[in-house]
């Protein structure tokens, strides 16, 4: 049986995988489509699943899950998200307050700032949220 | 940094240097380590080269100041390196080919010389199908895969695919390198370190000899070459080295010394040294 060949993230992904993994604070890592690809445990307490549970998602599957209000319930919309800003703009994109529900059904009231990975030789290869309860 | 002496003259003490050719005749140089300079009193050659560079560390393009066929007048070479947004590949190889560091200015060397950004991605050079990508180590660093014929040559010099590893070892697209590597038939690769000595190193962009054999494992490579040895490394540092990563368990496939003067060919069990006597 001849072996599938590897499809490889690119070395600028893979860095801020290992790099989130490891911090404390809590991170969402998307690729250029805005596809999730990974968050890490600090973001999972506050998301309410592991990120294993959940798996990689498309931007819009994980922009219904995760859907944050606005402090009087209103959604907001996926391409105020400042990940996807930030994706679209090119530059990173903050915004706060939100309400964010978890998966636990925990309300949580958050902010977060996002930016875009440009890895080597000016390729956009995705973002990354920063996100905190306020 | 090349370590020419007493200590290695059986593996030998330039830095980065590989000539490949390729079925049609054309030569590939892959790094113009310090290796080149003895390459160019010694191929027998006088068409067209076209050489290979992995990234603009010193040891690996300090030999091109010093490679014969560059300074013949007319001769045609290609110089390939690693894309920068800031700066162009000539502007890069000048800061070491004009003063203070070298007497002749880039400008003024006299063959023909042709600067190319490395495409990421598949390319082709004279008949060879190439592909090359982004490594792990610091600064813009390519690895490359040549294939001719069926038979497949990997060549990742500088490589530390160990920051990718932890809890993401088990995921090859998460793994450094492992698509430009997969299934090679000959997989020269970063082997600078004992295990002991990596931990004294980790980010400095290299892999012990312990590392590049799981990377090859995992990438099912036929052979292994270890490579950019230590220059701290003695001859029988590296006899000793090699004798134990020899030994290593569930090891299933060729392992090969990185020695200067080596000849294989990819794809079949043959090789030689060019010191003398042969091994298959």
């Amino acid at each position: 049986m001849s072996r599938k060949a590897v499809v490889q993230h690119d070395i600028e992904l893979i860095l801020a995988r290992q790099l989130a993994a490891h911090l404390g604070t809590p991170m969402f890592i998307v690729d250029a489509r805005g596809a999730l690809l990974f968050y890490n445990e600090p973001a999972e307490r506050l998301l309410g699943r592991t990120y294993e549970e959940n798996g990689d998602m498309p931007l819009e599957e994980w922009s219904m899950v995760f859907r944050p209000t606005r402090e009087d319930g209103r959604v907001i919309p996926t391409e105020e998200l400042p990940l996807v800003k930030a994706l679209a703009q090119g530059r990173p994109a903050y915004l706060a307050p939100m309400l964010l529900t978890g998966q636990d059904k925990v309300q949580r009231r958050i902010a977060s700032i996002a930016f875009p990975i440009v890895g080597q030789q000016d390729r956009h290869l995705g973002a990354v949220a920063v996100f905190w309860e306020v | 940094m090349p370590s020419p002496g007493p200590e290695t003259v059986l593996y030998g003490g330039n830095t980065a240097c590989v000539e490949v050719l390729s079925a049609d005749g054309a030569t590939l140089i892959l790094d113009a380590g310090t290796g080149i300079r003895r390459l160019g009193v010694t191929l027998d050659t006088t068409g067209r080269l076209d050489i290979l560079v992995s990234h603009l560390h010193a040891d690996h393009i300090l030999g091109l100041g010093f490679f014969a066929p560059l300074f013949e007048a007319g001769r045609e070479v290609h110089v390939w390196g690693p894309r920068s947004s800031t700066m162009d590949l000539r502007s890069r190889l000048a800061r070491y080919l004009s003063a203070p560091l070298f007497p002749v200015h880039l400008r003024e060397i006299p063959s023909r010389l042709t600067l190319h950004d490395v495409p990421l991605g598949q390319f082709e050079i004279r008949g060879v199908q190439l592909q090359a990508g982004l490594v792990l180590h610091p600064g813009p660093t390519l690895a490359y895969r040549l294939q001719e014929a069926g038979q497949t040559l990997v060549y990742m010099p500088d490589h530390e695919p160990a920051l990718t590893n932890g809890i993401f070892q088990k995921y090859a697209a998460w793994t450094s390198g492992m698509a430009l590597a997969e299934g090679a038939d000959l997989l020269i690769h970063d082997s600078q370190y004992t295990d002991e000595e990596y931990r004294e190193h980790v980010g400095w962009g290299h892999s012990s000899i312990e590392q590049a054999i799981d990377f090859g494992q995992r990438a099912a490579v036929k052979r292994l070459m270890t490579f950019h040895h230590d220059p701290s490394h003695t001859d029988a540092d590296l006899e000793r080295m090699h004798s134990l990563a020899e030994k290593t368990e569930n090891l299933n496939f060729e392992l090969v010394a990185g020695t200067e003067g080596l000849s294989l060919e990819v794809g079949s069990g043959q090789q030689k040294n060019e010191r003398g006597g042969s091994n298959t």
